[in-house]
């Protein structure tokens, strides 16, 4: 406990001390959102104020790339001395992990926070009210929780930080086949079962329905079975792979 | 801690990766309060033998103990004893000298307080006060170095490892660094490191072993070692390069130095003139082939030769 509280205060400091990385997850989502809302929004037509629709889709995908990044940040450490020191001091995959995330965390409500205000101030009008509001964020928290402990997974398999940042990429256009930007049903018919069966879309349907106080159906609890699932099996693996790994 | 007299004791280490043979039954002793030098060129094990020892690799075969535990079956409480410092500084560039000291003076258990102040005396006793607060980024390679000894120092372990703890340095840093492992033994521990400067060895170690493909080829006292090469060197200067390669050809086996630019070669002797005679006389029947000769106290190198064999014949130099 006293190690992953180590571990958190040390990776909080990373990545303060990485500003050109911190600025860059700061500034992608809010200039995805100005490109979907004023680039493609004039064309797209979802049944309302098309920034209303794209808002949840934006933050989620801003969401899962800055926490995608976990991946890169530990493969940085499993390739450097850093974790041979660790590990002779007893330090286990967990508290080691519990930092990076806690740090992706962090970053995420930065960026999540300044998405919020981009949009507020351009046009989006959330009908939400404080408990929907608190909800949604807890979903968000949830969802960011496990992308970023999967990440972890991923860096601590990956043979260089160059490779773990080809999973980032992957995460980023996770949403792109979901009704992040365009409703499902606008999309060829064999994209569907994708579309409406991966992880993301749920996650969006939950948020969206939350902020703008619209029935979101049965997505609620596919949501949180996806992110509880993705995050149990990330941190069973993580163990297994840092064990592995450093055998 | 038990009564044995030594830091570190292994017997029969053995490892393999994907089938080749790294490790081929090696056996060390070092005896607490020494240095003990592992000796050998590139890929002779030298990694792999320090990591198995500070519980970082498991051994295909064999057993160890250090500071007393065994390295199996007692993993916490080795490295609760011991400090590993490797080739690569494992301290976070992005910190400043003393947010890694007191990073690792938490992990090993210390207050907050205590961290704060166990790493104010590291940095002030390894020569890094001033740069304390500057992040690592900006120091030198041999601060980074020190305070990555100094980061294996916060849990005040007996037994202290150092992979290569010089390679790379320049011969300032690599003099500050063969101090600080000097006061370190002064006071009590036992220091485990490998080279493959031979100079560095015979500095440091009260006793070396010499690493060559896996097994360990000589073990001993400096000066031990310098005997087995019957202690002095004849060193002749052929001629020509016709000679040079005729002479080099014929004593083959038992050359402990080749210096095709000077024409020159090394050879082992008793330093009787009975025994040079007699060597002049195999070289040159024709008394025309050899220009000079000189003879010379063997040094650590022309043990290193002679042992390690013909696939090493040029191991780096200090």
């Amino acid at each position: 406990m006293r190690d992953a509280l180590v571990m958190i205060d040390r990776s909080m400091r990373l990545t303060r001390r990485t500003v050109d990385a911190l600025l860059f997850s700061l500034a992608l989502p809010v200039m995805l959102m100005l490109l979907f809302v004023y680039l493609f929004g004039g064309a797209i037509d979802t049944g309302t104020e098309y920034v209303t629709y794209v808002v949840p889709g934006v933050i989620l995908l801003c969401a899962g790339y800055s926490a995608a990044a976990t991946a890169v940040t530990v493969a940085q450490d499993m390739t450097s001395g850093v974790v041979d020191r660790f590990r002779s001091m007893d330090v286990g995959a967990t508290a080691l992990l519990t930092g990076h995330v806690v740090a992706s965390v962090a970053r995420n409500a930065v960026s999540i926070a300044l998405v919020f205000g981009v949009a507020l101030l351009i046009g989006f009008r959330p009908q939400a009210g404080p408990l929907a509001w608190l909800a949604a964020c807890g979903m968000l928290l949830l969802f960011v929780v496990a992308v970023s402990w999967l990440s972890a997974a991923v860096g601590l398999v990956a043979s260089s930080a160059e490779a773990a940042s080809g999973f980032t990429f992957f995460v980023l256009f996770l949403p792109y086949p979901s009704s992040a930007f365009v409703p499902i049903a606008t999309m060829p018919g064999w994209l569907h079962g994708f579309a409406e069966h991966q992880p993301t879309t749920p996650v969006i349907e939950t948020v969206r329905g939350l902020l703008l106080d619209t029935p979101a159906g049965g997505s609620a609890w596919r949501a949180l079975a996806w992110c509880t699932g993705l995050l149990l099996v990330a941190v069973a693996l993580a163990a297994l792979l840092f064990r592995r790994r450093t055998a | 801690m038990t009564g044995t007299a030594y830091g570190v004791e292994a017997a029969g280490l053995a490892k393999s990766y994907g089938g080749r043979p790294v490790l081929a039954g090696v056996g060390v002793r070092a005896e607490r309060g020494t240095v003990f030098a592992l000796l050998g060129p590139n890929g002779a094990g030298k990694t792999t033998t320090v990591r198995i020892l500070a519980t970082l690799t498991r051994p295909d075969a064999g057993q160890a103990t250090v500071a007393g535990f065994d390295v199996l079956r007692e993993r916490g409480r080795v490295r609760r004893a011991i400090s590993l410092t490797g080739q690569y500084a494992a301290v976070d560039a992005l910190q400043t000298g003393a947010e890694n000291l007191r990073m690792t003076a938490r992990l090993a258990g210390l207050s907050r307080r205590d961290a704060r102040r166990r790493a104010a005396d590291l940095l002030s006793r390894f020569d890094l006060a001033e740069a304390g607060d500057r992040r690592v980024a900006t120091y030198s390679g041999g601060m980074r170095r020190r305070l990555d000894l100094a980061a294996g120092l916060v849990g005040q372990p007996s037994v202290l490892f150092l992979d290569e703890p010089t390679t790379g340095l320049d011969p300032v840093g690599r003099q500050a660094m063969w101090e600080v492992i000097r006061e370190l033994v002064r006071g009590g521990v036992t220091a485990f490191l490998t080279t493959q400067y031979l100079e560095e060895a015979d500095q440091l170690a009260d006793r070396i072993a010499v690493l060559d493909r896996g097994r360990v080829v000589a073990e001993g006292t400096p000066a031990q070692l310098k005997e087995r090469v019957a202690g002095q060197r004849l060193d002749l200067t052929l001629a020509d390069r016709a000679a040079y390669e005729a002479a080099a050809a014929h004593l083959d086996g038992r050359l402990v130095r080749r210096d095709p630019d000077r024409l020159a070669l090394g050879v082992a002797t008793d330093g009787s003139a009975a025994h040079v005679r007699a060597l002049l006389d195999e070289v040159d029947p024709g008394r025309r082939a050899v220009a000079r000769f000189a003879v010379h106290a063997a040094t650590l190198d022309d043990v290193f030769l002679a042992l390690t064999g013909p696939a090493t014949k040029e191991p780096a130099h200090a």
